[in-house]
């Protein structure tokens, strides 16, 4: 990250004398390349590609009526309505889907699918849309211009515009007027070390346990177990995004 | 000679300039920006040198954002939930002022140096209360 002050500051120095403690490192073996000075066997610090988040919803035991994973995703990011339904933020909705021939009824919810191709991400003329290391896509506000393509090329309707001035924002989910925004697998969570949403937390606690989040390249983890052991689906699969949220008995 | 006269009439207005700006500034240096009521007129110095962060606050933060959200480490030094939790005024037990409402925090200087700070489009401007 470069910094655009011109001032020479104390950095500048240390800089230097780290640049010269650098030189006499590589120096002591000519022609090897040390990569890791630095880190020296400490733990990764932040997003990691040896990790891809993602999360199973077991439409089965998505209960009717329910609300739980949507109120709880509001209440742990502020997010604020104005009753206007069509235009309000929602990070994860429920979804019914009603088979016509069978008059069956599936429940499920929909949130990011946290693609690992994101149309998304694609589209975005100001690369605010991204995806991090470990597979969680955001949107970096400090760039988004609010053009809203994204929204025009995710074909699950994930994401939603901010059309009003927001004060008192949760510390965890800063958000405002003019910017794009969808769910973000509770990415405050995951750096902090926790192992769950607040969706999924919530739905376990209503007894549900309809939702499952981990670690897709764990094969030890909750959520790669079910998957291995259960027939799941990619919501338009035909599109080849390799969602990061699957379902189960859909 | 023309031109002489200019250079002449410039180095003039110029020192005329710094003698003007010099107690101007010392004041500045001297005085202090701590909002009365807040958790940072208690502490002697902030997270870093107080000077260190007048000159380079933006910077610190700047930096710590892109880390933050885009590489998703949060270990940083800097954090601006923290200064809105430190140099936030409270009016009563858990009522804050907002930093960047009229002659708080953020806004004195800000207003002063004629900068507009986009970070409270988003983020919150008093400590929050979580249960």
């Amino acid at each position: 990250m470069s910094k655009e002050n011109d001032q020479p500051t104390m950095n500048r120095r240390q800089l230097i004398g780290g640049a010269i403690a650098t030189a006499g490192a590589v120096a002591i073996a000519p022609g090897v390349i040390l990569h890791a000075v630095a880190g020296d066997g400490q733990a990764v610090k932040g997003a990691s590609s040896e990790k891809r988040w993602g999360m199973v919803v077991d439409t089965n035991k998505c209960s009717d009526g329910c609300s739980a994973c949507v109120d709880a995703c509001n209440d742990e990011h502020n997010l604020t309505g104005f009753d206007r339904p069509a235009t309000d933020a929602q990070w994860i909705r429920t979804v019914k889907l009603k088979d016509k021939q069978t008059g069956h009824i599936n429940r499920m919810v929909m949130m990011c699918q946290h693609c690992e191709f994101p149309p998304c991400v694609d589209v975005c003329p100001t690369n605010a849309s991204f995806k991090r290391a470990d597979g969680i896509v955001l949107v970096d506000r400090h760039s988004c211009i609010g053009c809203r393509y994204c929204m025009m090329a995710c074909p699950y309707k994930a994401r939603s515009f901010v059309h009003e001035v927001l004060q008192e924002q949760a510390v965890n989910a800063p958000r405002g007027k003019g910017c794009v925004e969808a769910c973000t697998l509770c990415v405050h969570r995951v750096d902090a070390g926790k192992t769950t949403t607040a969706c999924q937390d919530a739905c376990q606690k209503d007894g549900h346990a309809a939702i499952i989040f981990g670690d897709l390249n764990d094969p030890k983890s909750e959520i790669s177990q079910v998957l291995k052991t259960n027939n799941s689906t990619q919501i338009r699969a035909d599109l080849e995004l390799n969602t990061g949220v699957r379902y189960l008995n859909l | 000679m023309r031109s002489s006269f200019f250079s002449r009439k410039c180095i003039a207005g110029l020192l005329a300039g710094i003698v003007l700006t010099i107690p101007a500034m010392q004041a500045m240096a001297e005085s202090t920006y701590v909002t009365k009521g807040s958790k940072a007129a208690s502490l002697s110095s902030c997270v870093a040198e107080t000077n260190d962060i007048r000159r380079n606050h933006m910077d610190y933060m700047k930096h710590g954002r892109d880390v933050t959200v885009r590489a998703g480490d949060r270990t940083g030094t800097f954090s601006l939930s923290e200064c809105i939790d430190c140099h936030s005024a409270a009016t009563a037990p858990g009522e804050y002022t907002p930093v960047d409402s009229e002659g708080q925090f953020c806004r004195s200087c800000h207003a002063y140096v004629a900068v507009n700070p986009a970070c409270f489009q988003c983020h919150r401007t008093t400590p929050e209360k979580r249960d």
